[in-house]
């Protein structure tokens, strides 16, 4: 079967396994030179691909408790997060991290460990996990958390599915009263203030920026800054609180095919899509849906076929505190000296929190930024790396599909410390993705 | 009735049946899921319980063991208004065709079982004149195939049986329904080549079945245009079927 990411580049044939139970897991594990495990394939790149054999988790998606005094809920790992919010936000339950793209799976969002709008306030999706259970390549099962087996622990959160497949989760949830977020929304007119206002927002629980990469002038840089919290019954108007868990996610419909050449996603495009948004974007409050707040994207469902056959490439970086600002103003001049201009590009704080051995943040500034797939893109993906890499900073492996093992070194300090827990669990390296395979791991 | 409808979903393990009892809980009905592994029929049940709120038992059952039926629906926590049997048994054709005791699991599996349960269920369901049994056959059943004629041979038996059950107990308040379904992705066809075109994923067949009390339909294919495939390939003359390599 010919599988790719979300970013639909590149793809690969793989033999594909539905993996329902444990047992269903280990014998595909066992029978096998290497295997990787997927979830909803919502990585951009080659993180859940393997010539050899992809375990697909998806149908492990049963609820196994939960306890509403902790609000710890137990699952298997193809659980989508989606599926937690149908159940639980009605019952004034939320995740403590959800990621952009609410498809996602509880294993996925652990091997990635992903981050969401409040990583400087709660860190990534691992430090809300109080145990997993994961199938190693000896086919037996550990228990790993924070307080337990917990080098495993770290390399397996953010470790992309290269110490085994995660069977079982037990993930904490917030309460909440309201499916609304109280949405503060600012214009920014230029690059420092931006950054300095996104470092004013840390009180807030989620804030991110996007930015427009227009050319140069005046506006270099600008950005609108949303921020929100969890709205209460009571700021909610009269005629929402009798049913304030009621969620109202936009639907706007499915892109059903690739997009032709001509019209998919292109520089123009980009320009007249930014102009439009920065318009759109009114500052002051509102009371939004928290699907529209949290997955903007997804009320388009398979969007990403916009970008046409050829797919997009996803640019996400952190860059350290210290070097954030000119490293941003250095990456902005560079996409502006092109002629690549990404649609979307999402600036956000990361906190000092430390999580896995490959987990992505960093205390500092996140840049994400996406293009289509083109030679060009890739020529201007290279110069960006190694911006990235001269200010200390490094890339996400859930959205990259093409940097070099280089650079992955040289961002990732503690991949010594990675490699030997694995090497520990998995002598053979029996867990491999394409992506690992690229990276040299 | 007082409080939501009560569905006993026999082989509850199965992909389908899994996709159907989420639609039925959904729903709010109270659901029994039966099957022989009551550690995943537990896991299952405890899964509807905490997504929708809702009453689920578990039974253990082995549709070869036909002694076991009486007490089985005695032991139920009531007597069902819906019944679906979605037990099935597919094994290698060509083990089958060598192998006397392979082919009478897949007759035993397939029809003996599954019939002589509903046929139980719909006796005691006529006695209080109403109720609705849904038995899922399957295309395979409409003509003996040279690749697949003894599961389309035990399956034919299973439409037959209730083709007739449902002329029967017309007039006793009941419903019959025949599902059947074409190509499915499932666990049971796993690693088998199926045709692209012609294959339904789990959850578009649960759909139809979960569906069925509420309309008024017979026989229903899952999906709709198996009806069309069905009628054509019934349609050819013998002395060309037996030379197409179906």
């Amino acid at each position: 079967m010919i599988l790719s990411g979300w970013g639909r580049y590149p793809s690969l044939d793989c033999p594909v396994f539905q993996a329902r139970h444990e047992d269903d897991v280990r014998r595909l594990v066992d029978g096998r030179v290497s295997v990787i495990a997927r979830g909803a394939g919502r990585a951009y790149g080659d993180a859940a691909l393997n010539a050899d054999g992809v375990l697909s988790a998806l149908p492990m998606n049963r609820f196994l408790a939960f306890d509403p005094v902790a609000g710890a809920l137990t699952c298997e790992a193809g659980v989508a997060l989606d599926d937690i919010l149908d159940t639980f936000v009605p019952r004034g339950w939320f995740p403590m991290v959800v990621p952009g793209l609410r498809a996602a799976t509880v294993g996925g969002a652990l091997a990635a460990d992903v981050h969401g709008k409040n990583h400087h306030r709660d860190g990534c999706f691992g430090d809300h996990t109080l145990w997993l259970d994961l199938l190693t390549a000896d086919g037996g099962v550990t228990r790993c958390g924070p307080d337990r087996e917990s080098r495993l622990f770290r390399a397996t959160r953010g470790g992309m599915g290269l110490t085994g497949v995660i069977l079982r989760a037990a993930i904490r949830l917030r309460r909440i009263e309201t499916a609304v977020i109280r949405q503060e929304t600012l214009r920014l007119a230029d690059l420092d203030s931006g950054l300095d206002a996104l470092e004013a927002s840390d009180d807030w629980t989620y804030n991110v920026a996007w930015i427009d990469c227009r050319a140069s002038g005046k506006g270099f840089g600008r950005s609108v800054l949303t921020r929100g919290e969890h709205a209460r019954v009571e700021e909610l108007p009269r005629a929402l609180r009798a049913d304030p868990l009621r969620r109202s996610p936009p639907r706007l419909g499915t892109v059903p095919c690739d997009l032709p050449p001509i019209l998919a996603l292109n520089a123009v495009a980009a320009r007249l899509f930014n102009e439009a948004y920065f318009r759109a974007s009114r500052p002051g409050e509102a009371l939004i849906g928290l699907d529209r707040f949290f997955f903007p994207l997804d009320g388009l469902s398979a969007w990403n076929r916009l970008y046409g056959r050829a797919g997009l490439l996803q640019h996400q970086c952190v860059l350290p505190r210290a070097s954030a600002r000119a490293g941003l103003r250095a990456l902005l001049n560079r996409i502006a000296a092109t002629d690549c201009r990404p649609l979307l590009a999402v600036l956000k704080r990361m906190g000092p929190r430390r999580g896995g051995f490959l987990s992505f943040p960093i205390d500092g500034h996140s840049l994400a930024l996406d293009f289509p797939v083109s030679p060009a893109s890739f020529a201007l993906c290279d110069d960006l790396d190694a911006i990235v890499a001269d200010c200390g900073g490094r890339l996400y492996l859930a959205k990259d599909a093409r940097m070099s093992a280089a650079t992955m070194r040289k961002g990732y300090p503690e991949l010594e410390q990675f490699a030997e827990a694995r090497a520990a669990w998995d002598a053979d390296g029996r867990f491999r993705s394409r992506q690992s395979e690229r990276l040299g791991l | 009735m007082s409080g939501p409808p009560l569905a006993l979903i026999v082989g509850a393990t199965s992909d389908i049946a899994r996709a159907v009892a989420l639609r039925w809980a959904a729903m709010g009905w109270s659901l029994i899921l039966a099957g022989r592994d009551m550690a995943l029929l537990e896991r299952d049940a405890e899964d509807l319980r905490l997504r929708h709120g809702v009453s689920v038992a578990t039974r253990r059952i082995d549709a070869l063991d036909t002694a076991s039926f009486p007490a089985f629906v005695a032991g139920l926590p009531g007597l069902p208004d819906v019944v679906v049997c979605l037990v099935g048994a597919l094994e290698d054709q060509r083990c089958a065709e060598a192998d006397g005791a392979v082919a009478e699991r897949l007759m035993r599996g397939n029809f003996i079982g599954p019939a002589l349960l509903l046929g139980e269920i719909a006796h005691r369901m006529a006695a209080r004149g109403s109720g609705v049994v849904i038995g899922v056959s399957s295309v395979a059943g409409d003509r003996g195939r040279a690749a697949n004629y003894v599961y389309g041979s035990a399956k034919a038996g299973f439409s037959a049986f209730l083709s007739g059950l449902r002329a029967r107990m017309s007039r006793c308040g009941l419903r019959v329904v025949t599902i059947k379904p074409g190509f499915v992705r499932t666990r049971m066809t796993e690693g088998m080549a199926l045709p692209r075109f012609l294959t339904a994923e789990a959850d578009e067949v649960a759909r139809v079945i979960a569906d069925a009390p509420t309309r008024g339909r017979d026989v229903v294919y899952a999906p709709g245009i198996w009806r069309l495939v069905m009628f054509v390939i019934r349609a050819l003359p013998e002395t060309l079927f037996k030379r197409l390599r179906l």
